[in-house]
Formats: C-alpha cells, sequence, structure tokens
C-alpha cells in the first residue's frame, strides 16, 4: 500500500507564519487481536483522520494467542505521529503500539520482487547489479528475469532505480517489516 | 446464572443483568425475535421512538442525565443508518451507549440481502467498538463486554450487531463477571508525581484558570464535588466549556461563565491572559481556542484527561496528567491540603481586579424591549422561574442553545444535555423524552428553536404515548438564526434558505399529537405563560415568538483569538470583522 505524501497537513486554525514542524518518518509496531474486521479499524483511522500511509504490512504472529502484528511506515510532525499512536491504542483490540523509530535500534526488511525485461547486454548488466545487491532470480525466460531481493527499504528503492534504464516491467514489494534489535521485546 | 436459552432471549437476559431498565427502539424483520422476548418481562420497559434517531437521542438524554449507560434496538438496514446520527452525536460528545441492531441472517450477509446494510462497516467511525455477532457461542461475553466499553475509560456508543439466526440459535448464557478485558483497560489514576508537580505550579501561579469541560461530568458526581474543593482550597477562577456546564455551580463566587466562541468576555480574556491553565475534562476544541497561535500564549499547561489522543492534539500541554478526573481531583486537592500551599495571595488579588474589569463589561448583556420578547429575557425569566425545581434542560442547535448555555445557570452536574460536539438539530425533544424517563418526576424544558424541533418532531408522539410532561421551549425567530447570523456575518446578510418558511402553528401542532400548547409574543405576559407551562402537568409546546434579528453575542469570530471579541455593545459593523482566512473555518 503506497500512499503519496501530502504536504504537511496544516490546521486552517493555525497561522501561516507558524512555526511548521518537520516532517520525519517513523516506523509503528502494532500487536492487535486477530479478529474481523481489525485491519479495517487501522485503515480506517489513516483515512479518517487524514493520516498518511508509507508501507503497511499485517500477520499473525502467534497464533495461539490469535495476535497478530501490523507494522506501519508514516510519515508526519512529531506531533501528528504522537498523535497517530495514541489514535491506534484506543482501537479497542489493539494490544500495544510501539513507535520502533523513536526506540532507535530497530531493523527493518523488506521483501521485493521485480520484472526486468531485456536482451544482450542489459540481460548480464542486469544479472550483474542482482549479484551486487545479492539479489536472486526466481524466474527467467529468454527475454525477462523476475529477482527476488530482501533488504532495508532502502536497499529496494536503489535497486529498482538501477533497473529502470535497463528495462524494469513491474515491481510488486511486501512493506516493511521490523523488529528492535537486542534482547527485549515489544 | 449460566442457562441454556436462545440468542434473542440472551439479549434480554443480559439487558436485565446490566440492570437497563428503559430500552428505546423500534422494531422490524431483524430484531422481531428480540421483539419477542421483550414480550415476555417486564423488567425492561421498552419506549417506542417514531424515528431511529430519536431513539439515539433519547438514550443519550437518559444516559446523560442519569450515568447510566442509555440503551437502544433497532432493526437491520434503515433502521440502523437512521440511528448513525446519534451514534455519531453520542461518539462526539462522549456517551456511554449500547445499541443493539438486528442483522440479516448469517448465510445472507453480502448478499444485499433485503434491508441489508454494513452496520459494522458504517459504524466503524462513529462508534467507540462495534462488534458482528457471529456465532451464538460469542454473544453473551460480547453483551456484556459493550456495557462495559461503553462506560469505562472516555464513554461511547458500542454497537451490536446480532444476525437473525443467531437470535433464534439456542446457546449458553453466561452473566457478567468483572470483566477483565485483555486489551481496554483505561488508567484511571494519575501519576501522583505529576499531579504534586501541578499543585505547586498552581501554588506558584500568579493569573491560574481552571478551564472544564464534559470529562468532569463523565467522570461521575464525585468529580463536580472536589472539583468545588479544589477551587474553594484555591481561590482560582474557573470557566467551563459548553459540556461542562453543571460541573462547578452557576452561581458560585468564582464562576467566570462559558468559555470559547460563545462564551464571556471575563472567561475568554482571562483565558487570554492566564500564566497557568490547569484544563481537567476537556479537549481543547475549536470553539475555545480559536486561532491557535495566539491562544493563551503565556501560559504553562496541565492538562487532565483519560484520553490519551485528547493531550497535545490540538494544543501542546507542558504538564499531561492521563487518567480520570474523580480520582486526579481526589489526589490533587488531598495533595494541596497535606502541603498546605501559600498561594500569592497578592498576585492573586491582581488577577481577580483584572477580571473583575472584565466582568464589568457585562458582556452577555443585550438591549431590553416592552414590545418584543428578546430570547435572552425568556431564556432569563424561564431561569428566574424553574430554578428553584427539580429542573433538566435540553437543547436544540443554534443561537437558542447558546442563549440558554449563557443566560440558564445550572447549579449541579448532569442538569444540561446539549448536542456540542456534532451540533445535532432534532437532539433536544428526544433528549428530553430520554432525560424525562430517567427522572420522571422532575421539570424537564428542551429550549428549542424552530427551525431544529421539525427535525424530530414525530417524537411528540413518543412523550404522549409514554406520558412524558417535557416542556419544549421554542425561541422561536422564524430563522435558522445560527445561520442567519453567520451570513450576516461572512455573505454580506444574504439570506439563502435560512428564513424558516412555511412553519406549523405550533400550538394546532401540540394540539394535534394530545398536548398543550401556548403562544407568548409579549414580554408583559411572559412570566404568566412560562408558569402556565411548567404547571401544566402535559406536555407542552410552547412557542415563544421572539425578536427575530437578535444575533447571539459576544463571540470570537472565527480565525480570531480570545481577546478580539465582538461584544453586544460593539458599533461596529458585525459583517466588516471577518477576514478571507476566517471565512474558510466552520
Ligand atoms: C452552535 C455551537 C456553538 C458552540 N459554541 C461553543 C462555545 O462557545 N463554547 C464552548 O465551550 N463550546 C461550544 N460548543 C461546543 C463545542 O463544539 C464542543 O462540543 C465543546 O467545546 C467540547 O467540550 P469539552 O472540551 O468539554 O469536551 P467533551 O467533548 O465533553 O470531551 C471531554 C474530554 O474529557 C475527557 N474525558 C472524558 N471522560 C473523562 C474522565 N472520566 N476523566 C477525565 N477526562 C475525561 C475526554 O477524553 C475528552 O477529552 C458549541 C457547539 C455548537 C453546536
Ligand atoms: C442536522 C443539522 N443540520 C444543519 C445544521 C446547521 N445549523 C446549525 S444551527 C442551524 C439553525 C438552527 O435554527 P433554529 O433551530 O431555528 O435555531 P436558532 O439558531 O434560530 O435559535 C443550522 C441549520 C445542524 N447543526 N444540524
Ligand atoms: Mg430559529
Amino acid at each position: 500500500m503506497n500512499a503519496q505524501t501530502p504536504p504537511a497537513k496544516l490546521s486552517p486554525y493555525s497561522s501561516s507564519n507558524g512555526q511548521v514542524s518537520r516532517i520525519e518518518t517513523h516506523t509503528l509496531s502494532v500487536l492487535v487481536d486477530n479478529e474481523p474486521g481489525v485491519l479495517a479499524r487501522v485503515v480506517g483511522l489513516f483515512s479518517g483522520r487524514g493520516y498518511n500511509i508509507e508501507s503497511l504490512t499485517v500477520a499473525e504472529v502467534a497464533h495461539a494467542q490469535q495476535l497478530s502484528r501490523i507494522t506501519i511506515v508514516t510519515t508526519g510532525t512529531p506531533e501528528t505521529i504522537e498523535q497517530i499512536s495514541h489514535q491506534l491504542e484506543r482501537i479497542v483490540p489493539v494490544h500495544r503500539v510501539t513507535d520502533l523509530t523513536l526506540l532507535g535500534a530497530t531493523v527493518e526488511r523488506e521483501l521485493a520482487m521485480i520484472k526486468v525485461r531485456g536482451k544482450a547486454e542489459s540481460r548480464t548488466e542486469a544479472l550483474r547489479l542482482a549479484e551486487a545487491f545479492r539479489a536472486r532470480v526466481i524466474d527467467a525466460t529468454t527475454e525477462s528475469f523476475i529477482f527476488e531481493l530482501t533488504g532495508a527499504p532502502k536497499k529496494i528503492d536503489d535497486f529498482v532505480e538501477l533497473m529502470r534504464p535497463i528495462g524494469l516491467v513491474e515491481v510488486s514489494r511486501t512493506g516493511v517489516a521490523a523488529i528492535t534489535r537486542g534482547p527485549v521485546g515489544m | 446464572m449460566s442457562k441454556m436459552m436462545t440468542g434473542a432471549e440472551m439479549v434480554v437476559q443480559a439487558l436485565q443483568d446490566q440492570g437497563v431498565t428503559t430500552l428505546f427502539g423500534y422494531p422490524g424483520g431483524a430484531v422481531l425475535p428480540i421483539y419477542d422476548a421483550l414480550f415476555h418481562q417486564k423488567k425492561v420497559h421498552h419506549i417506542l421512538v417514531r424515528h431511529e434517531q430519536g431513539a439515539a437521542h433519547a438514550a443519550e438524554g437518559y444516559a446523560r442525565s442519569s450515568g447510566k449507560v442509555g440503551c437502544l434496538l433497532v432493526t437491520s438496514g434503515p433502521g440502523a443508518t437512521n440511528a448513525i446520527t446519534g451514534l455519531t452525536d453520542a461518539l462526539m460528545d462522549s456517551i456511554p451507549l449500547v445499541c443493539i441492531t438486528g442483522q440479516v441472517p448469517t448465510h445472507l450477509i453480502g448478499s444485499d440481502a433485503f434491508q441489508e446494510a454494513d452496520t459494522v462497516g458504517l459504524t466503524r467511525h462513529c462508534t467507540k467498538h462495534n462488534y458482528l455477532v457471529r456465532k451464538i457461542e460469542d454473544l453473551s461475553r460480547i453483551l456484556h463486554e459493550a456495557f462495559y466499553i461503553a462506560r469505562s475509560g472516555r464513554p461511547g456508543p458500542v454497537v451490536v450487531d446480532i444476525p437473525k439466526d443467531v437470535q433464534f440459535a439456542t446457546g449458553l448464557y453466561t452473566p457478567p463477571k468483572n470483566v477483565h478485558h485483555k486489551t481496554y483497560q483505561p488508567q484511571l489514576k494519575g501519576e501522583i508525581a505529576k499531579i504534586k508537580q501541578a499543585v505547586a505550579m498552581m501554588a506558584k501561579a500568579k493569573k491560574p484558570i481552571f478551564y472544564t469541560g464534559g470529562g468532569v461530568i463523565n467522570a461521575g458526581p464525585a468529580a463536580s464535588t472536589l472539583l468545588r474543593e479544589l477551587v474553594a482550597l484555591t481561590g482560582f477562577p474557573i470557566t467551563s466549556t459548553l459540556m461542562g456546564l453543571g460541573a462547578y455551580p452557576g452561581s458560585g463566587k468564582n464562576w467566570l461563565g462559558m468559555l470559547g466562541m460563545h462564551g464571556s468576555y471575563e472567561a475568554n480574556n482571562a483565558m487570554h491572559d492566564c500564566d497557568l491553565m490547569v484544563c481537567i475534562g476537556a479537549r481543547f476544541d475549536d470553539r475555545i481556542t480559536g486561532r491557535l497561535d495566539a491562544f493563551a500564549p503565556h501560559s504553562q499547561k496541565i492538562h487532565i484527561d483519560i484520553d490519551a489522543s485528547s493531550i497535545n492534539k490540538n494544543v501542546a500541554v507542558d504538564l499531561p496528567i492521563v487518567g480520570d478526573c474523580a480520582h486526579v481531583l481526589e489526589d490533587m486537592v488531598r495533595l494541596w491540603r497535606a502541603e498546605a500551599h501559600p498561594v500569592d495571595k497578592k498576585a492573586l488579588q491582581a488577577w481577580w481586579a483584572q477580571i473583575d474589569q472584565w466582568r464589568a463589561r457585562k458582556s452577555f448583556g443585550y438591549k431590553k424591549s416592552d414590545t418584543t420578547i428578546k430570547p435572552q429575557y425568556a431564556v432569563e425569566r424561564l431561569y428566574e422561574l424553574t430554578k428553584k425545581r427539580n429542573t433538566y434542560i435540553t437543547t436544540e442547535v443554534g443561537q437558542h442553545q447558546m442563549w440558554a448555555a449563557q443566560h440558564y445557570r445550572f447549579e449541579e452536574p448532569n442538569r444540561w444535555m446539549t448536542s456540542g460536539g456534532l451540533g445535532t438539530m432534532g437532539y433536544g425533544l428526544p433528549a428530553a423524552i430520554g432525560t424525562q424517563l430517567a427522572h420522571p418526576d422532575a421539570l424537564v424544558i428542551d429550549i428549542a428553536g424552530e427551525a431544529s424541533i421539525l427535525m424530530c418532531i414525530q417524537e411528540l408522539s413518543t412523550a404522549v404515548q409514554f406520558h412524558c410532561p417535557v416542556k419544549i421551549f421554542i425561541l422561536n425567530n422564524e430563522y435558522m438564526g445560527m445561520v442567519r447570523q453567520w451570513q450576516e456575518l461572512l455573505h454580506g446578510g444574504r439570506y439563502s434558505s435560512s428564513y424558516s418558511e412555511a412553519l406549523p402553528d405550533f400550538v394546532k401542532l401540540a394540539e394535534a399529537y394530545g398536548m398543550k400548547g401556548i403562544r407568548c409574543s409579549d414580554p408583559s405576559q411572559l412570566d404568566e405563560a412560562i408558569l402556565e407551562m411548567i404547571d401544566s402537568p402535559q406536555a407542552v409546546i410552547f412557542d415563544c415568538v421572539v425578536d427575530k434579528a437578535e444575533n447571539c453575542l459576544p463571540m470570537i469570530p472565527s480565525g480570531k483569538a480570545h481577546n478580539e471579541m465582538i461584544l453586544p455593545d460593539a458599533d461596529e459593523d458585525i459583517g466588516s470583522v471577518i477576514d478571507d482566512k476566517g471565512k474558510m473555518l466552520v
């Protein structure tokens, strides 16, 4: 799920010459009861209140307890992001919201499949770059490859940009999964 | 006791076990089993409304005036969609409701079946939480959970959508236990260290003010008692939002009147100039803050609120305290007493002297008239003639609502039912019926506008059927006065569609419903007519014919600061006050 970043949200009640806080990107981890509609509640909160979603992933993480973990990458001023966390906490089936970016040391990974089309030198060039990025070939025809690449979102962005002039066809990304470093859990 | 029963029986059993005695509702195909279960018992009294919006507002009035959870039952599809305005209203004003909706049988969900609507989808944004009950095994737990969620923490509406096959299915009913909800556990106690810090800040303040709101009412009568104690101990001035009126008595000596867009000059100036703002259960709504960058620019702010998302939402505060008003106030009073804080007496005296100067402007003043009834005068007289009685006031939305807030004085909490956040015309009459049912012996008055009252007028029939002697006091200015005022302010006096054309004859209308109708247009006869209304054992419509052109002042024009109010005695042409940026705002 990719949303375009709209301009900084300014309340009409704030003055135009007021200080505008810096726009930051944060990764939030939301532990929820895996019940019907819970994702709609989370997504609806973002659309209803005009918050941005850069990326959103969700999957069950503890089958026995029926818990799912939603990872959301969002942008906004620090005040907006604090609001987002508190608003998420109000959703009844939400257990916990952690702003991983505030915690500092986190690892973020995303998986992408990238389809590239090309002949002759462009094929070798694509393969050479893929090797440098440790992307795997998971499908090949005489005129195309599909690469599988795992990494931080930035690394995937970079790889996609390199493939673009070679013959990028399409990209499918999972969105970000994230976790804190060290022995302690969420 | 755990017992086998049908889903429909479980609903009624759960209502009884939750102490519900009054249920507002309207039947339909998808709730017939529940209506059948209601038929066999006497504990839950069903009040048949005439429109589901009325059920929701009646439940709101019932809840707000009694502190209990309000309850309604509506059918699928149009029943549920009709209730949505009331649910949204309850969400905005933090009113605890449980709304049970019928749904098409589970196997038909998603097939565009007759009277199917995606009720949980539609109400997701206007409820605190909602449920679709897919199997009978979940039903009793969900019903009890719904009550727990509606009333705990920041109260709000909860919808339980029950497919018809689940109502017919048989299962084991489990009574309510002390639910320990696995995720929802609001924090009641405030952090003591922070409360200590707050008390220390208060002791040092030179120009302090209490800014209180609906949260104090939500926290129960004990919170109001503690608030009064704290005000008495500190000697600080106190103002409140529209939603918090009555928590501190309107006759209290530290009372500055309501603040905000139509608040008093003294309250707004004191907010603007204060050096310490103690916000208790209020949410820095835009009707309060006006222009944000000019909001109380020299102040430190303490904010007590049970909902962490209310804090720092519109206004950044220096000391946030998450907790229930009653709990936090209790600790505050205790700590203040224990540490016997010496306040800065001299500074406080100077502050009060300043406030008295603002008070002397008499910003709720208006030009008296011998020939036409001024709406403010009508509310004043209504207040004088009812203040010694056991009175509850509801309102519709518009100028009359603001005049009621300005000129009626509330001595106790839970006596004032109004739609603040959503501003729903049509709220007042059903809310009055709900209030009357919670307080059968009280005098319940809906201060109404002639336009608003028509929005839920069908509920007159409910009032008559259930012997609710509510008094509908219409300030009839033949205009959607609030709209007319804004058109005068912003749109060059072009009164586009704001004249109340083709009004019914309200006296005859009352009579048609089997009520009493009274009309008065002469100020010299007003008292007598009001007394006639009060003394009538029946429901009454009082058509109070008032000045058509009166504006509701004072007013902070949109986009302006607290100290830029338009006062009633201003010479300015009010059409020239708001700039283009202000016009964008609502
Ligand atoms: C035509 C019109 C004009 C209006 N003009 C004005 C005006 O001039 N002045 C004015 O004041 N309002 C006005 N209003 C009302 C305004 O729109 C808001 O509804 C109102 O100001 C909000 O009141 P509040 O801040 O007390 O919040 P509420 O909506 O009552 O919210 C209560 C706050 O307290 C918190 N809370 C709830 N329960 C507890 C608890 N137990 N413990 C602690 N905290 C709790 C909640 O989380 C929330 O933050 C007007 C409305 C209309 C329709
Ligand atoms: C359901 C709904 N529709 C529209 C509005 C916008 N609105 C606010 S006040 C008002 C006029 C109310 O007129 P009346 O009831 O006569 O009250 P008055 O202002 O004249 O006292 C309108 C249309 C609203 N608040 N609610
Ligand atoms: Mg009117």
